[in-house]
């Protein structure tokens, strides 16, 4: 919404400043976005030319004496054609920025003749494309003055960014009422004195769609004479953006801006027949008066006559009943449109227009009369005529909302005590209407607030005008203990999680939530309840069903750019289903190049491999431990989703059913896919998977035994099928003792011929605490003998030889 | 010359010329072994009369003794020339550089850190932290946050939609974090305090916009939450976020569905520095949050009489606030994990905010 200072001051009496006015505007909530206070036409003065001589070395260039009204004329070169002695016009002096040319004005010599100074165009001063000749003003020109004073052009304009609740706001008026409550000034009078008519309005309108249209006023003026608007109105549209047409439309305009409410004028003798308001139907189309043509659908309400649809209502007008300068006979319509049915035409349109801006607000029902009876006066006193009377049809007058408040409510919400007297002064100065002298009163709503429902609107409009900084700021009540824990499990889990990645030399990034429905597909989603209706991009269109094709993405881009060794994790959500339940707490991360855990690339002390499965494998493990997974309980097993290569990616369980993880490398298919290369891997785990601890008593941690005897190590080495898992012969040793035996480490596998066919060794270290007494030569035979027995039972392997 | 001295002088000589250890061992044998020298000698006593190993017998002591001293203190010696001849060929170039430690490498996402942060702050003042799912209704992120149908305030949040399902109801993406607004009274009942960080999602994108951002919401429901109330907690917060003494904040009327009053809040900061937010000082007002009373609407869709009940609600872009305290130019930049942007930007991971350590240490 924008006006200006002059404008403002036709509806609010005031003394007010410039600044006075923007800073009390912002504070009572109407948010001033931008103000030009026209600082860039101050340098120039009215000047008249005393004497104008031909330059000795130029044909088309003239040498003025300027009085630029100090006394001390002033030589100007000066090449436009319409410079002569006695022209007043609009001078800038050396110093002065002229932003037509974008030049700041020296003291210069033009073809060896000094010019002090320069008599600008209007294209010069960014008035208008007029270049053909300097400013020529009327003899009369006060000279010394400032021109844009003089010519009206110093007028500030002001933008105010308005909120979508105050329709009221849309209108110059409405704006210097809020002004003249907060105590800004005086409202000056609102009162729009009807115009007589003569006879009915010979084309009558029929509401055939009465729920988006809930009154049209209509009126005919005859015998007008359209031209351009008096330069006073032009000017002020000028100043807020719109530019002049022709004096009807210009009303229209005006009284759009100055009352907040939107007319419509068709030129009479294009209209054929009576104009009926109805829903669009299959067929119609309009050319609008931005030269564009529309198909309204019957989701929409239009104006239209014998010749079809002249009019998208309450957005814009079709051109073919437009008015021109041959306009002589005019149809003023004023009417109320459903504000929900407006704000969905003008979007599925793509229409965005003053009019719309105020009708999906909702204008005042009860200025539609009035409304006619303004524009009728302007076009009588700009373009004479006639008119008839108005004829208003469907309107059945509006029902006022009464809101009963209790002033307690003021202090109850806000937190200051405002007094009853300036509490109901505040409403009655914003338009509402008070009822009762008790501590609850009966607070009529204006027709022009239609967003004032309850007691807190009311609260809102009593504060808003008393100050919100008179409220002083009081500590929330503070509590009486110690804080506790105020972290979610998950919510832990998650942080932790984190900090163990990054601890980890992985850095955490944030991915896109949506991804290409590509990417999607490869890692199981891609299911229609997950892609987006309206993406923002085609690659941005599915829900991503883990985080892993995103920063696999992410490590190729960074590869792009040179970097190729990259380890990225992220903790976040992914979309199983448009359920809450669906989305799932991930942490998972991956590893491009030689980018381990010790370091990446090459070093004096050894350079890293390619990462592998088992970079992944750890890293999936220390993300579980951060959450508190029973890691020594956790299986890890092959089959994991088709993302991953088959033979080098793992599944991480607890017990036959908790998956909480899986990590590997990746297919070759997958690699393909997403377009990527090079040794990658990765891992995701589900921290919500991750079973809540048992909630126990106390902090107490289990009592710690710790045996006098020596510790040993045992090493076995076992020769067993190439299927055997390391992981189930390490389990069958640990199992042979479970009191004894601590740990149970491979380090070493062997693969050759001399073991024979399909064989592989595997050499592992046995830990052994004795516990009661130190072990005998015998007791440790004993003990191996087990181990042996054990592996072999679960294994069918044998001890090496 | 004596023979014993003769023996003497030619054993110190041995000892004195031996080079290493096996020499010196070597002489020590010769002498003093069974069969040595000064043993033999030693021998030689039990066939002396009592005068003769009178005077003897300290003579050879006295030898075995001092080629014993000699001997000793020769191994010491060599021992420390050994040592010192083994740390010269054991000499390494110390300058040269090893692996960084991978907790050194590691960052935290600037996001993360800042919901930490915020979580510090606001666990101070006794707040919980709530989350909800990204994938919403438009009950939860509309009606029931008193957005009518087809009210230009929806218009507002270019909203991301999912297809319609069977009974023609479409799911969209969060716009803000305010269904869990209604969630948490749907779940909990007052007194509430919570604040609730989280993705949101609009179709919007340049510079200070992205398609996906994160916001963090903040609730309190009882029976006397105010304004006043709601000042102090905001300018509490700003002053322990921004790390400032004390900051200027604004409060100015605006329009929320969900509130009533509704407020945005404009903070006072110098922007003359490039690159730079100074806060707490300067002539620049910087819109930074919207607050309000949560509308009575809102209040009866949550389950709660609004005659009875009470409170306020606050929104604010994270990743903004992050970028006004730590000087990220792009939002867009948080999004492409850049692992340069990362190292600089980024937070080590054993760097956690804490109040009693300061936010950002």
């Amino acid at each position: 919404m924008k006006f200006t200072l002059s404008w403002l001051k036709d509806h609010l009496d005031t003394d007010a400043t410039l600044d006075q006015i923007v800073e009390r505007l912002t504070s009572i909530g109407l948010e001033v976005e931008s103000v030009d206070d026209k600082a860039a036409l101050k340098p120039f003065v009215i000047a008249k030319v005393l004497t104008a001589e031909r330059h000795p070395d130029a044909d088309k260039l003239q040498v003025l004496t300027v009085d630029t009204g100090d006394g001390k004329p002033v030589q100007v070169v000066c090449g436009a054609p319409n410079a002569r002695a006695g022209l007043v016009g609009a001078f800038a002096a050396p110093g002065a920025y002229v932003p037509g040319i974008d030049v700041t004005l020296s003291v210069g010599k033009i073809r060896g003749v000094e010019s002090h100074g320069m008599m600008c165009s209007e294209r010069e001063l960014q008035l208008s494309d007029e270049h053909n000749g300097i400013i020529d003003l009327p003899a009369d020109a006060p000279v010394g003055t400032s021109f844009a004073a003089y010519a009206h052009l110093d007028d500030p304009m002001i933008e105010i960014n308005l909120t979508p609740n105050r329709p009221d706001a849309t209108s110059v008026h409405g704006i210097a009422r809020d002004l003249a409550a907060s105590g800004l000034g005086t409202l000056k009078g609102d009162a729009v004195t009807p115009v007589a008519g003569e006879g009915d309005c010979p084309v009558k309108v029929s509401i055939e769609a009465p729920e988006l249209c809930p009154g049209f006023a209509l009126r005919l003026v005859r015998g007008v004479k359209n031209g351009p608007s008096p330069k006073w109105m032009q000017q002020r549209l000028l100043a807020i953006g719109l530019r002049p047409i022709n004096a009807l439309v210009d009303i229209t305009n005006y009284v759009t801006f100055d009352r907040g409410r939107p007319l419509h004028v068709f030129d009479a003798r294009k209209v054929a027949g009576n104009l009926v308001v109805r829903r669009g139907r299959e067929g119609d189309k309009v050319m609008a008066l931005d030269g564009r043509e529309y198909a309204p659908t019957t989701e929409m309400c239009v104006i239209a006559d014998d010749n079809g649809v002249e009019s998208i209502a309450g957005i814009m007008g079709g051109e073919h009943s437009g008015c021109d300068e041959n306009t002589t006979d005019v149809l003023i319509e004023s009417a109320l449109w459903d504000p929900i049915t407006t704000a969905r035409t003008g979007r599925t349109l793509g229409i965005i227009t003053d009019a719309r801006y105020r009708f999906e607000r909702g204008v005042d029902p009860e200025f539609m009369v009035p409304g006619v009876e303004l524009a009728t006066k302007l076009v009588l006193e700009l373009c004479g005529g006639q008119p008839t009377k108005t004829d208003v049809v469907g309107y059945a007058g509006h029902k006022a909302k009464v809101v009963s408040l209790p002033l307690s409510e003021i202090k109850r919400l806000t937190g200051i005590e405002v007094a009853k007297a300036e509490s109901l002064d505040i409403l009655t100065r914003l338009g509402f209407g008070v009822n009762g002298s008790s501590d609850v009163v009966d607070v009529t709503v204006p027709s022009w607030r239609p967003d004032v429902d309850g007691k807190a609107d009311l609260v809102e409009e009593v504060m808003r005008i008393h100050g919100v900084d008179n409220i002083a700021p009081q500590p929330l009540g503070a509590h009486d203990a110690v804080n506790g824990k105020i972290l979610t499990t998950l919510q832990i889990r998650t942080r932790s999680a984190r900090r163990a990645l990054a601890v980890r030399g992985m850095m955490e990034a944030v991915t896109w939530s949506f991804i290409p429905a590509k990417h999607a597909e490869l890692f199981g989603g891609g299911q229609p309840s997950l892609k987006l209706s309206n993406p923002i991009a085609a690659d941005m269109s599915d829900m991503r069903p883990s985080l892993l094709p995103g920063l696999i993405a992410a490590a190729q881009r960074n590869a792009d750019r040179g970097v190729g060794d990259v380890a990225l994790f992220e903790v976040s959500g992914t979309y199983e289903s448009d359920t809450a339940e669906g989305q799932r707490r991930v942490a998972a991360g991956v590893r491009r190049g030689t980018a381990k855990l010790e370091g990446s690339g090459r070093s004096w002390s050894g350079n890293a491999g390619n990462v592998g499965v088992f970079d992944a494998k750890a890293d999936a493990i220390a993300a579980l431990e951060a959450c508190g997974a029973p890691v020594d309980r956790l299986q890890i097993e092959t089959g994991s989703p088709e993302w991953y290569h088959p033979g080098r990616s793992g599944v991480i369980k607890l017990g036959p059913k908790v998956v909480l993880g899986t990590f590997g490398e990746f297919h070759p298919r997958t690699l393909e896919g997403l377009d990527v290369s090079g040794p990658l891997c990765g891992f995701e785990v589900y921290v919500d998977a991750v079973p809540e601890p048992k909630a126990k008593p106390t902090k107490t941690k289990p009592r710690l035994d710790l045996s006098a005897f020596q510790a040993v190590k045992r090493d076995f080495a076992f020769v067993v099928d190439k299927a055997v898992e390391a992981g189930t012969l390490t389990r069958a040793a640990l199992a042979a003792d479970k009191k004894l035996i601590t740990a149970v480490s491979v380090f070493d596998i062997f693969e050759g011929a001399s073991l024979g066919e399909g064989k592989k060794s595997v050499a592992i270290e046995v830990s052994i605490q004795p516990v009661e007494k130190t072990l005998t030569d015998q007791d440790f035979e004993a003990l191996a003998a087990r181990i042996v027995e054990n592996v072999k039972k679960q294994t069918g392997g044998a001890l090496r030889s | 010359m004596s023979d014993l001295e003769t023996l003497e002088q030619s054993l110190l000589s041995d000892i004195a010329s031996a080079v290493d250890e096996q020499a010196i061992e070597a002489v020590r044998v010769a002498a003093l072994g069974k069969k040595g020298s000064v043993s033999e000698m030693l021998k030689t006593l039990g066939a002396m009369s009592p005068e003769e190993r009178q005077t003897k017998g300290p003579a050879i002591n006295g030898l075995k003794n001092r080629v014993t001293d000699a001997l000793s203190a020769r191994k010491s010696e060599l021992r420390d020339v050994a040592i010192n001849a083994r740390l010269i060929a054991e000499k390494v170039d110390v300058t040269l550089p090893v692996r960084q430690s991978p907790a050194e490498r590691g960052r935290i996402h600037p996001i993360s850190q800042v919901i930490d942060e915020i979580a510090a702050i606001f666990g101070d003042l006794g707040f919980a932290i709530a989350e909800g799912p990204d994938v919403e209704t438009d009950h939860y992120n509309f009606t029931a946050l008193n957005f009518p149908e087809g009210h230009p305030a929806r218009e507002m949040h270019d909203t991301f939609f999912f297809p319609p399902d069977q009974n023609g109801e479409r799911k969209l993406l969060r716009t803000h974090t305010s269904p869990v607004q209604i969630r948490t009274m749907e779940t909990q009942k007052p007194p509430i305090r919570i604040v609730i960080p989280g993705k949101t999602y609009r179709q919007d994108s340049d510079a200070t916009h992205s398609p996906m951002f994160h916001q963090v919401e903040g609730l309190v429901i009882d029976k006397t939450a105010n304004i006043a109330n709601m000042k102090w907690v905001l300018e509490e917060f700003c002053k322990a976020f921004f790390e400032v003494p004390s900051v200027k904040m604004r409060f100015r009327p605006s329009f929320f569905p969900f509130t009533e009053p509704s407020l945005e809040v404009d903070i006072q900061c110098d922007r003359s520095r490039p690159g730079e937010v100074r806060f707490g000082e300067g002539n620049d007002w910087m819109e930074i949050l919207g607050c309000g009373m949560v509308h009575p609407n809102v209040l009866r869709h949550g389950g709660l009489d609004p005659d009875e009940y009470q409170g306020f609600a606050w929104g604010m872009g994270i990743d903004r606030i992050a970028m006004l305290k730590y000087g990220m130019p792009d939002l867009r930049a948080f999004f492409d994990a850049d692992v340069r942007w990362l190292q600089h930007y980024g937070f080590r991971p054993l760097d956690m905010p804490t109040l009693f350590g300061g936010l950002s240490a």
